[in-house]
């Protein structure tokens, strides 16, 4: 694998039951090219983890993955709320997704802390009204 | 243990899996109804006991390789949850025995959480 590969995914924000097909995909895909186990998992749980935060907090949005030799890069858009304050968000616990999210599994306030433990970096860029984005990499180590 | 020591111990019906599947090993479980807290602490756990009935209990187990979920208190898992477990090839067991008992029974046949702390 010399060149890049880009992939792109639209995560619907209607459907609860079908957040982490994105996510779904990228590993397997990862896995097809012989990444090792280790990455391949860190991949899959932080982009799954921002997958369902654009599908419960910012009615979904879109995800742009690139695979590289080295390292593997995901964007994750949406047109959500925006977060108010980033630092808060990212405590572990702290969260505020209603009764509903929870009952369905989610609501921890772990997402958003579980992505920066499984990732080698993460930028995140947020305007309240507008909506967030998430810079995701993960290296690729031997 | 296996997965069908999983399942003599915590008298589970089997809803999806084969005879192969019943022989996978298993050394690490994780009970919770919340993802995200199972999602946190990565150390190869291969079962995921849960009270939580939707297709995301088995995305967070295919993140993770999880092969067998538990679906404790009886809970019966819906169609789709089962077609997707298929899918990826994790066995479904469903025990009638609440969480705390579930987990305290493997724990007590050798299984362990994979936590260090644990
Ligand atoms: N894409 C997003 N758009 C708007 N707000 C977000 C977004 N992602 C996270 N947040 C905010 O940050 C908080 C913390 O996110 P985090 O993923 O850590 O926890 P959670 O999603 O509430 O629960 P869990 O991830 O454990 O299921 C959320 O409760 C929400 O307020
Ligand atoms: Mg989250």
């Amino acid at each position: 694998m010399s060149e890049s590969i880009n992939l792109k995914y639209i995560v619907p924000g209607d459907d609860f039951t079908r957040a982490g097909e994105a996510s779904g995909a990228v590993k397997r895909k990862l896995k097809q090219l012989g990444f090792n186990s280790d990455v391949i998992r860190k991949v899959a749980i932080a982009m799954y983890e921002g997958e369902i935060n654009m599908v419960i907090h910012a009615g979904g949005g879109e995800a742009d993955v690139e695979i590289l030799p080295d390292k593997i890069h995901i964007i994750l858009a949406d047109q959500g709320p925006g977060i108010p304050d980033i630092s808060l968000a990212m405590k572990e616990g702290w969260s505020t997704a209603p009764d509903n999210v929870r009952s369905l599994g989610f609501g921890a306030g772990m997402g958003l802390p579980n992505i920066k433990k499984y990732s080698d970096e993460l930028k995140i860029e947020t305007e309240l009204g507008k909506g967030t984005k998430l810079f995701i990499t993960v290296n690729v180590s031997n | 243990m296996n997965v069908g020591d999983i399942q003599k111990i915590l008298k589970a019906d089997l809803i999806c899996g084969n005879e192969d599947q019943l022989e996978y090993e298993v050394q690490t479980a994780c009970g919770s109804d919340m993802m995200s807290d199972v999602l946190a602490f990565v150390k190869n756990q291969s079962v995921l006991l849960t009270g939580l009935n939707n297709p995301q209990v088995v995305r967070t187990a295919e993140m993770m390789d999880m092969r067998c979920i538990v679906f404790v208190r009886g809970k019966t898992p819906d169609s789709s949850v089962i077609e997707l477990a298929k899918d990826h090839d994790i066995v479904i067991l469903r025990t009638g025995l609440r969480m705390f008992t579930a987990c305290g029974l493997l724990y007590s046949n050798g299984l362990r959480g994979g936590c260090e702390k644990e």
